[in-house]
C-alpha cells in the first residue's frame, strides 16, 4: 500500500507542469484579492498552476435534471466518451462517500471533490447534500464544489454555505430570453413544464439571483458558458461583462460539443461547433472584462485524477468495495504530500521571480523583433515539466502558444482524439492523423521531440511546419526561437494564407 | 386511471421525489408506477408531475397507453430528422 502511494506520488511529480503556461500565465488569477487566491491556489480546475499538481474527482450522484439543454442528451452513456454529463456508473451517496475516501487515500494529490451531474446536482438536493454533509465531516481536507444550471440555486444557497462549499460553478449561456429560447427547450418549474422564452426568462432570473446570493455570502463563483456559433457567440461578451460585475471570479467559455451520434438537438440538427480560432477570439474579447480560464478539459461527470486524465477505472464500485480505508491515517499522508507540493510551488515561484529579474526575461524580449510583426500560433507536444519532450505520435493533446512581437503566451490546448477514444467502431473512420492535423488548424508550426516521416509530409501539406530541433528545451524559449527563425527567413512578411501556398 | 413507465426510462430519478402520491418506485430494469396509488395528480397539480419532468419522449404512457410526451415534443428534434440521422449513422 505504502509503496503504491509512493509510486503514484512519483508519477504525479513527473507529470508535473505540462504547460509551462503556468509560468507565464498564472497571473490569470493575480488580480484577485488574497483571500480568494488562497482558496483557489490548490484547486486544479481554477488555477492554471495548480492543475499540474493537484487532482480532482467528480462523483455521479445526481441523475435528475430540471431543465433540458440542446447540447445534452439524457439517454447517452458511452464509456469512450469524455465530455460533461456523461457517466458510466450512478452512485448512491453512501457509495460516493466511500469512493471519495478511497480515491483521496490512493491519490493524495486529490484535493477537490465535485458534484456535476450527470443531471443537475441541485435538482437532486437530498443526494447531493447527503454526500457533501458526510464528506465535510469525514474528510475536512477535501474541498467541495458543485456545478449547476442555476434553476434551483437560490433555494440552495443557505444549505451550500452550511457545508463549507466555497466553490460553485453556474452554467450561464445567456442573459437574454430570446437567445435562451434557442438553447433551452424547456424547464420544470413550480410543478409545470414551461417552454420557450418564458422558460428561458425564469432560468436566467434564477441564475442571476443565485450568482448574486453566492457572492454576497463570499462563496466563489465561476461561470461556465458553452459557445454556440450563431446562437450565443456574440452575446457571451455581454454575459461576461454582467457576471463579472456581479462578482463571478472566473469565466470559462467552452466550445460546444455536438455530433449527430450524441443524439442531441444540436448534434442532429447540424449545429456546428466553434473552430479553435473562433473560441480563442471570443475568449480574448471577453478577457478585457474578465479573467478567462483557458485550460478547461471539459471532463466527464465521473472523472478521477489530474485534469486531462481519467483514472475512474481504478475505482469502480466492485473495486472500492474491497478497499479498506483508514481515513485518519490517510489524512496524515495527504498532508505530507500537500506540503511537499506547496514547497515545490513556492520554490518554482521564487525561481520564476528571480529569472524575471535576471537574464531570462531580457533574452526572451531581445529575441523579439523591434517592428510589429504578425502573431503566429504554434503547437507543442509535451509530457510535462514545461519542456518540449513528447513524440508527435504520442501526443494526446497539444498545447498552443501564440508568439508575437510582445512575447509568447499560452492560448489553450487541442485534443487529438476529439473526445472519443473508440477506434473503428465509432466516429467517421477518419484516420487519427488526419484528425490530429485538423485539430492543429491555424497553427503554423508544431514543436515536438521527434516525428515520423508520414506525419511530417502530411503536416507540411497542411501548411504546418514540423520542428524537432528544440527537443528537451523549455517551451517558451523554443517558441520564441522558432518565431525569430520565421522572422529571419521572411516567413512573417507574408500573411498566413500566402505563406501556406508558398510551402505547398 | 394511472400512468405507467416503460422500458425507455433511463432511471434518472427525476420523477420519484415529486410524485404527490408516492406512487413511483425505483426498480430494475426501470422505475415503475404503482397503478393503485397513481392519481395522475388529479386534485394535486394541473399536470401529472412525472410526465412534466421526464426528459425521455415516450417513456411515460397515459391510461390509454399513449405516450404523454410524443416524439420531438421534448428535444425539439423533428422525428424525421432523428430517423435520418440514425439511418446515416448506421450506414457508416
Amino acid at each position: 500500500m505504502e509503496m503504491k502511494i509512493l509510486g503514484q506520488e512519483e508519477s504525479a511529480a513527473k507529470s508535473g507542469c505540462a504547460a509551462s503556461s503556468c509560468g507565464s500565465n498564472d497571473d490569470q488569477l493575480s488580480h484577485l484579492p488574497d483571500h480568494i487566491r488562497e482558496k483557489v491556489h490548490n484547486h486544479p480546475c481554477y488555477s492554471e498552476e495548480a492543475h499540474h499538481y493537484f487532482a480532482r474527482m467528480h462523483v455521479a450522484v445526481a441523475p435528475a435534471c430540471n431543465i433540458q439543454c440542446h447540447y445534452c442528451n439524457r439517454k447517452y452513456d458511452c464509456a469512450n466518451e469524455s465530455r460533461p454529463g456523461v457517466v458510466s456508473e450512478l452512485l448512491t451517496p453512501e457509495q460516493a462517500i466511500k469512493k471519495t475516501l478511497a480515491v483521496a487515500a490512493e491519490i493524495p494529490q486529490m484535493t477537490v471533490l465535485g458534484i456535476a451531474g450527470p443531471g443537475d446536482p441541485l435538482a437532486n438536493p437530498e443526494r447531493t447534500f447527503a454526500t457533501f454533509r458526510a464528506l465535510s465531516e469525514q474528510a475536512p481536507d477535501i474541498k467541495l464544489c458543485v456545478s449547476t444550471n442555476g434553476l434551483a440555486l437560490p433555494d440552495c444557497v443557505d444549505e451550500l454555505a452550511k457545508h463549507n462549499i466555497d466553490h460553485v460553478t453556474i452554467t450561464i449561456n445567456c442573459v437574454d430570453p430570446e437567445v435562451g429560447a434557442k438553447i433551452y427547450p424547456w424547464i420544470f418549474w413550480e410543478n409545470r413544464r414551461i417552454r420557450g422564452k418564458k422558460a428561458a426568462k425564469i432560468l436566467i432570473e434564477r441564475q442571476q439571483k443565485g450568482l448574486e446570493m453566492l457572492t454576497e455570502r463570499g462563496i466563489l463563483v465561476k461561470v461556465n458558458s458553452v459557445m454556440i456559433p450563431g446562437v450565443n457567440d456574440e452575446h457571451l461578451k455581454e454575459v461576461s461583462r454582467i457576471v463579472k460585475a456581479k462578482g463571478a471570479f472566473l469565466h470559462n467559455v467552452m466550445p460546444l460539443i455536438a455530433e449527430a451520434e450524441h443524439g442531441t438537438f444540436y448534434g442532429i440538427m447540424g449545429q456546428r461547433s466553434p473552430s479553435s480560432a473562433e473560441l480563442q477570439a471570443l475568449q480574448d474579447a471577453c478577457a478585457g472584462d474578465m479573467n478567462m480560464m483557458r485550460h478547461c478539459r471539459q471532463c466527464r461527470a465521473d472523472a478521477v485524477g489530474l485534469l486531462g486524465e481519467d483514472r475512474g477505472d481504478e475505482f469502480t464500485l466492485d473495486k472500492i468495495e474491497e478497499m479498506n480505508i483508514d481515513y485518519s491515517e490517510a489524512m496524515k499522508h495527504r498532508a505530507e504530500v500537500h506540503a511537499k507540493i506547496e514547497e515545490e510551488l513556492t520554490r518554482k515561484n521564487a525561481e520564476k521571480a528571480a529569472a524575471k529579474q535576471g537574464t531570462q526575461f531580457v533574452s526572451l524580449s531581445s529575441l523579439m523583433p523591434a517592428k510589429a510583426t504578425r502573431p503566429v500560433l504554434m503547437a507543442v507536444a509535451t509530457s510535462g515539466g514545461g519542456m518540449i519532450n513528447q513524440h508527435f505520435g504520442h501526443a494526446r493533446e497539444f498545447l498552443v502558444y501564440e508568439a508575437s512581437a510582445t512575447g509568447v503566451r499560452f492560448i489553450g490546448h487541442r485534443k487529438t482524439d476529439l473526445y472519443c477514444s473508440g477506434n473503428d467502431t465509432c466516429g467517421d473512420g477518419d484516420s487519427v492523423l488526419a484528425q490530429t492535423i485538423r485539430a492543429l488548424e491555424g497553427c503554423e508550426a508544431v514543436l515536438c521531440s521527434k516525428i515520423g516521416y508520414e506525419p511530417w509530409g502530411m503536416l507540411e501539406d497542411a501548411g504546418i511546419v514540423p520542428n524537432g530541433e528544440h527537443a528537451m528545451e523549455p517551451i517558451e524559449e523554443a517558441v520564441a526561437a522558432v518565431y525569430r527563425e520565421m522572422l529571419e527567413s521572411g516567413a512573417l512578411d507574408a500573411p498566413r494564407e500566402e505563406a501556406k501556398q508558398a510551402t505547398a | 386511471m394511472a400512468l405507467s413507465i416503460i422500458e425507455s426510462c433511463v432511471n434518472c430519478w427525476a420523477c420519484e421525489p415529486i410524485c404527490p402520491s408516492q406512487a413511483i418506485f425505483e426498480a430494475r430494469p426501470h422505475f415503475i408506477i404503482d397503478p393503485k396509488k397513481c392519481t395522475e395528480c388529479e386534485g394535486d397539480h394541473a399536470d401529472p408531475q412525472c410526465a412534466s419532468i421526464c426528459p425521455i419522449e415516450g417513456a411515460i404512457l397515459d391510461a390509454l397507453g399513449e405516450a404523454v410526451n410524443a416524439p420531438g415534443s421534448l428535444t425539439g428534434i423533428p422525428p424525421h430528422r432523428m430517423e435520418a440521422a440514425l439511418a446515416e449513422i448506421q450506414a457508416r
